[in-house]
C-alpha cells in the first residue's frame, strides 16, 4: 500500500503550553487508522492542524505528493480530506439532503451568472447534485430522513448525516472525529460496519476514538499520543501491550507483567 | 508651531479623557456579555439633558447659588437617572437574550438605541438647547500661547478621579473581584456562589454612571446638548474601547485618551496634510478609519483584549 | 410567487390559486386604490416600493449570509448620487437610463467589495460597527466634497434630477391617451418600481434555490462547518454583500430620478436602521416577510400622521409627537419588540434550498 499522509514533525504551541511536539505519522492508502491517547494528550488539536483549522509552527503535511496548505481549511477539502465534528455540526435549518448537497459544493461549479440565468449547465448539475446527495443518504441509511430538518434528526441519524455530508466532497482520507461518542452498543457496531463498508469503497479513513474496543476492532494501525508527543504507531495489538502506552494511560504502576 | 501642537495635545487630552470615561462603560459590558451596547452613548446623552433640566429648575426656584452648587445638583439628578436606565436595559432587553443567537441581542440593543433617542426628542424637542457656563471659561495661559480653560481642567481632572475610582474598585475590593471572575467567564464564577445577575447589573449601573457624568462634562465644554448628541461620541468611544483592547479596562483609557490625541492633532492638520482637499470637518472620520485599521490588522488592540469564555 | 401568495391570511392555505390571483389584482390595482384617499398615497406607495427593493437586497446580506451591515444605505446613496450625477444639470451630462442605472449598481457593487475585502472577516459586532462607520463615512463625505472642486454640493444637494425616459418616453411626463384622460408620472413610477419589484424576487428565488443559496445559508448556520465542507466563506460572503450592495444601488438610482433630488439627509444611519427594521420585524431570511415588512413600515407611519395629527390638536391642543417622532417611535419600537417576543419576525423563513423532489426521485 502506498502512503497517502504522511505528517512530519508537526508542532504546535498555545502561549506556554506544547500542544503537539514533533509528531510524525504516515497513514497508508485504503487504511483504517486510529489515533488515540489519553485525554488533552493532543488529538483533537492534529485533527485540527491537519484540517487547517489551526496553523502549526513546525512541521509539515505530504498528502498524496503534494504539501498541505497549512491554515487553509476549505483548500484542504479541496484536496480530498474532509472531517466530520467532535460535537456535530450540521446546518441545523437545512433538511437532511440539503446538509448533503452543501457538501457537493466544492465539487460543482455553477457560479452566479449560471444561476441567475438558469443556463442548462446549472439546471442539470442542480439535479445531479440533488441525486448524488440522495445516494449518499442511502449509503448511510438515512434516505427516508431526506426531507427532515437537521436539527429533528435523532442524535445517532445526524451522526451519519455528518459522515454523509462530509463524504460528498469526494475526499481521499475521512477525519472522523470521536464518531462514537455518546453511541450505545448497537449503534457503535453499526457505525463500525460503515466505516469498513467507506474503506471498502475506497476511502481512507482517520479516526479520533475512545472507545477503545472499537479502535482495537477496527483499525489496522493505530497512533498514541500523550502530552502531545507521539509515543507508539503500530498494530493494535502490539501498541496494547506496548508499556510506554500502559504507562500514559495506567499510570506508572502498572507494568506488563 | 510647537504653540499649535501644545494647544492641539491639550484639547486632545480633554476630549480623549471624556472618551476614556465612556469607553470604560462599553469595554465592561462587552467584556463580561459580549454585547456592544449601542445605547451607551444614548446614555451620555440622557445624562446631559437630565442635568440640563436640573440646573434649569434649581435656578429657577433658587437663584443666586454659586455656580457650583447648580453643577453638583445637575450631577447628582443625572447620575441615578442614567443608572436607572441602564438597569432597566439589561434588565428588561439584554438579560432575556443572553443565550440568543448572535444577532438578536446586538440588533435589540441598536433598537433600545434608538429608543432612547426618540424618547429624548420627545422630552427635550429637537432643538439644540444651550448648556449654562457653569464652570468658568476664562483661558489661563500654559506657556505663551497656550491656554486651557477651567472647563478643560476640570474635565481632565473628573475623568481621571473616576478612572481612578473605578481601577480601584475593580482591583483592591471583593466587590471587583467578583466583577472580574464574572468578566471571565460567568458561568463558573456562579458556581463560585457569585451573584452574576447581580454583578452585571452592577456593571451595567457604574458604566452608566460614568456616562451621566461624561455627558454633562461634554454638555459643559461645548455649551450645548440635544437629542442626537450621544451617538458620535458613543462610536468613538467604543472606537477607543476597541483600540486599546475590548475588554481591557486599562485598554480602554489608553485608547481614549490616544483617540482624542489623534482626533485633535489630525484636525489642525489635515488641511495641510491633503492640499485643502480635506478639512476639519471631516475629523469625525479618523475615528471610523482608525476602527476599520485596527479591526483589520490588529483586532486585538494595542493591549489585548479580554473577553469571557463563552464554552 | 406561490410561496408569497401563500403568506395571504385565509385564503392563503386553502386555495393558493386564488390567493395568487388575489395577489396579483391587488398589486396591480393598488395605486388606483390610493388615489382614491389622495395623489400623496400614490407617492408613498411609490417609496414603499422602492423600500422593498431596499429590503430584499439588506435581506441578502443579513437574513441570507448573516452578516449584520448597518450602512447598507450607503450603496444607495452611490447609486442615486451616480444617478445625480450623470443626469442632471450639476455636471451636465444627460445619459439615458440603460447606462445610469446599471453604473451606479456597479458602483455601488464596487464599494460593496471595497467594504467587504477587508471586513467580512470580522466577527459579527464589529462588522456590525465597521459597515456602520462606512455608511457615515459616505454620508460625510456627500456633505462635504465641496472644495476645492465641487463634487457633491454639499448639503444642499443636487437637484433637477432627470427623470427615467425609455427611448424617447419619459416618465415625468404625464402620459396622455387623447381625449383629455392622462396618466400621471407617479402611475407611471409605481409600475416601473413594481417591475423591478418583480424582477428582483424572482432573481432573489433562483438565487436561494442553488448553489450559491445553500452557501449563504450554510455560512449563517454556522460558518466553520461550511468551511470544513470546502466552501470558500470569504469569497461567498463577498458575493453576498456586492449582490445587496446592487440592489441598493438600483433603488438609490430610481430614487434620484423620482424624487429629482438628492442630498445627504436621506442617507442616515436611522434609514438604514429603518431597512434593518423592517426586515427584523417582518421576518429576516424570509423573502414574504421582508416585503410584508417594508410594506408595513413604510405605510404605519404615513398612517399614523394622518391620525395623529388631528387626534393630539384634539385631545392635547397641541402637538406633542410631530409625524418624524413617531417613525422613530415605531421602528425602535418594532425592533425591540419583535426580537423580544417573536424574533423569527410576523412571517418566519420556511426558506427551502433545494426542489421539491418528485415521488420517483425520492427513492434513491
Amino acid at each position: 500500500m502506498s502512503v497517502l499522509l504522511e505528517a512530519q514533525a508537526v508542532g504546535k504551541r498555545f502561549g506556554g503550553l506544547q500542544a503537539l511536539s514533533e509528531v510524525s505519522l504516515t497513514i497508508r492508502e485504503g487504511e483504517i487508522y486510529g489515533l488515540i491517547g489519553p485525554n488533552g494528550a493532543g488529538k483533537t488539536t492534529f485533527f485540527n492542524v491537519l484540517t487547517g483549522a489551526y496553523v502549526p509552527e513546525a512541521g509539515r503535511f505530504a498528502f498524496a505528493g503534494d504539501d498541505l496548505p497549512l491554515g487553509k481549511v476549505d483548500r484542504i477539502v479541496r484536496h480530498g480530506i474532509a472531517r466530520t465534528f467532535q460535537n456535530i455540526r450540521l446546518f441545523r435549518e437545512m433538511t437532511a439532503l440539503e446538509n448533503v448537497m452543501v457538501g457537493r459544493h466544492v465539487r460543482t461549479r455553477v457560479g452566479l451568472l449560471g444561476v441567475v440565468l438558469q443556463t442548462r449547465h446549472a439546471r442539470d448539475e442542480e439535479a445531479a447534485t440533488a441525486r448524488e446527495a440522495l445516494k449518499l443518504l442511502d449509503y448511510v441509511g438515512i434516505a427516508a430522513h431526506a426531507q427532515t430538518l437537521a436539527r429533528n434528526l435523532s442524535y445517532g441519524d445526524q451522526r451519519r448525516l455528518e459522515i454523509a455530508r462530509a463524504l460528498a466532497t469526494e475526499p481521499r482520507l475521512l477525519a472522523l472525529d470521536e464518531p462514537a461518542a455518546g453511541m450505545n452498543a448497537t449503534e457503535t457496531a453499526a457505525l463500525k460496519r460503515l466505516i469498513e463498508k467507506i474503506r471498502q469503497d475506497g476511502v481512507t479513513v482517520l479516526l479520533i476514538e475512545h472507545d477503545v474496543r472499537l479502535v482495537m476492532g477496527l483499525c489496522d494501525r493505530v497512533a498514541v499520543l500523550d502530552f502531545g508527543k507521539k509515543i507508539a504507531e503500530d498494530v493494535p495489538a502490539e501498541v496494547q501491550r506496548n508499556p510506554a502506552v500502559i504507562t500514559a494511560y495506567l499510570g506508572g504502576a502498572h507494568r506488563v507483567q | 508651531m510647537l504653540q499649535t501642537l501644545l494647544q492641539q495635545i491639550i484639547n486632545g487630552l480633554v476630549v480623549g479623557s471624556v472618551y476614556a470615561v465612556v469607553a470604560l462603560g462599553y469595554t465592561m459590558v462587552y467584556g463580561i456579555l459580549g454585547l456592544i451596547n449601542f445605547a451607551h452613548g444614548e446614555v451620555v446623552m440622557v445624562g446631559a439633558l437630565t442635568a440640563l433640566s436640573a440646573i434649569l429648575y434649581l435656578r429657577e426656584i433658587a437663584p443666586g447659588l454659586n455656580p457650583l452648587v447648580y453643577f453638583g445638583f445637575g450631577l447628582l439628578a443625572a447620575i441615578p437617572v442614567c443608572m436607572a436606565i441602564g438597569y432597566t436595559m439589561e434588565r428588561v432587553a439584554y438579560r432575556r437574550l443572553r443565550n440568543a443567537p448572535r444577532l438578536a441581542p446586538l440588533i435589540t440593543a441598536i433598537g433600545v438605541s434608538f429608543l432612547l433617542q426618540t424618547l429624548a426628542m420627545v422630552i427635550w424637542g429637537r432643538s439644540y438647547h444651550s448648556f449654562p457656563q457653569l464652570i468658568p471659561t476664562t483661558p489661563l495661559q500654559v506657556v505663551h500661547g497656550v491656554f486651557i480653560t477651567p472647563v478643560q481642567i476640570t474635565t481632565i481632572g473628573l475623568s481621571a478621579a473616576m478612572m481612578a475610582g473605578l481601577v480601584l474598585l475593580v482591583m483592591r475590593t471583593r466587590l471587583g473581584r467578583a466583577m472580574r471572575a464574572t468578566a471571565e467567564n460567568h458561568r463558573i464564577a456562579a458556581l463560585m456562589g457569585v451573584n452574576t445577575n447581580g454583578i452585571i447589573a452592577l456593571t451595567f449601573l457604574l458604566g452608566s454612571g460614568l456616562a451621566a457624568v461624561a455627558g454633562v462634562m461634554i454638555a459643559s465644554n461645548y455649551g450645548v446638548a440635544h437629542y442626537s448628541m450621544g451617538f458620535l461620541p458613543g462610536l468613538k468611544a467604543f472606537t477607543a474601547a476597541v483600540l486599546g483592547g475590548i475588554g481591557n479596562l486599562a485598554g480602554a483609557m489608553v485608547g481614549g485618551i490616544l483617540l482624542g490625541l489623534i482626533e485633535a492633532i489630525g484636525a489642525g492638520y489635515i488641511e495641510s496634510w491633503t492640499g485643502g482637499w480635506l478639512n476639519s470637518s471631516y475629523q469625525d472620520i479618523f475615528a471610523f478609519i482608525i476602527l476599520g485599521i485596527v479591526l483589520v490588522f490588529r483586532p486585538t488592540g494595542l493591549l489585548g483584549e479580554r473577553v469571557a469564555d463563552r464554552a | 410567487m406561490n410561496d408569497i401568495a401563500a403568506t395571504l391570511p385565509f385564503i392563503g392555505r386553502r386555495n393558493p390559486r386564488a390567493a395568487l390571483i388575489l395577489m396579483i389584482a391587488v398589486i396591480v390595482l393598488a395605486p388606483i386604490v390610493a388615489s382614491l384617499f389622495g395623489r400623496s398615497w400614490v407617492r408613498i406607495l411609490d417609496f414603499a416600493l422602492l423600500y422593498i427593493l431596499l429590503a430584499i437586497g439588506l435581506n441578502l446580506v443579513v437574513g441570507f449570509a448573516g452578516l449584520l451591515d448597518l450602512g447598507f444605505i450607503a450603496f444607495y446613496a452611490v447609486g442615486a448620487y451616480t444617478w445625480a450625477f450623470l443626469a442632471s444639470p450639476h455636471f451636465g451630462l444627460h445619459l439615458p437610463v440603460y447606462i445610469v442605472l446599471p453604473l451606479g449598481a456597479s458602483f455601488a457593487a464596487l464599494a460593496g467589495l471595497i467594504l467587504g475585502f477587508p471586513t467580512l472577516r470580522l466577527r459579527g459586532d464589529y462588522l456590525a460597527i465597521v459597515t456602520l462607520g462606512f455608511g457615515e463615512i459616505v454620508r460625510i463625505f456627500m456633505n462635504n466634497l465641496t472644495h476645492p472642486v465641487n463634487i457633491t454640493n454639499g448639503p444642499q444637494g443636487i437637484d433637477q434630477i432627470d427623470g427615467v425616459s425609455f427611448f424617447g418616453w419619459e416618465l415625468n411626463r404625464r402620459l396622455s391617451l387623447g381625449g383629455g384622460f392622462g396618466i400621471d408620472p407617479i402611475f407611471l413610477y409605481y409600475y416601473l418600481f413594481l417591475l423591478c419589484v418583480v424582477l428582483a424576487v424572482f432573481l432573489v428565488k433562483r438565487l436561494q434555490v442553488s448553489r450559491v443559496g445553500r452557501a449563504w445559508a450554510a455560512i449563517r448556520d454556522d460558518e466553520l462547518a461550511a468551511k470544513a465542507v470546502g466552501i470558500n466563506t470569504r469569497n461567498t460572503k463577498l458575493l453576498a454583500f456586492a449582490m445587496g450592495a446592487t440592489f441598493g444601488g438600483v433603488a438609490g438610482g430610481l430614487f434620484g430620478a423620482f424624487q429629482g433630488f438628492v442630498s445627504p439627509e436621506s442617507f442616515t444611519l436611522m434609514e438604514s436602521i429603518a431597512v434593518l427594521t423592517m426586515i427584523v420585524f417582518g421576518g429576516m431570511g424570509s423573502l414574504s416577510g421582508v416585503i410584508v415588512g417594508a410594506l408595513a413600515l413604510s405605510f404605519l407611519p404615513e398612517v399614523l400622521r394622518q391620525i395623529a395629527l388631528p387626534v393630539q390638536h384634539a385631545l392635547f391642543g397641541r402637538v406633542y409627537l410631530d409625524p418624524e417622532v413617531l417613525r422613530m417611535l415605531l421602528l425602535s419600537l418594532a425592533m425591540i419588540l419583535m426580537m423580544l417576543l417573536r424574533p423569527a419576525g410576523l412571517v418566519p423563513s420556511h426558506a427551502r434550498y433545494s426542489h421539491p423532489l418528485s415521488p420517483e426521485e425520492a427513492k434513491p
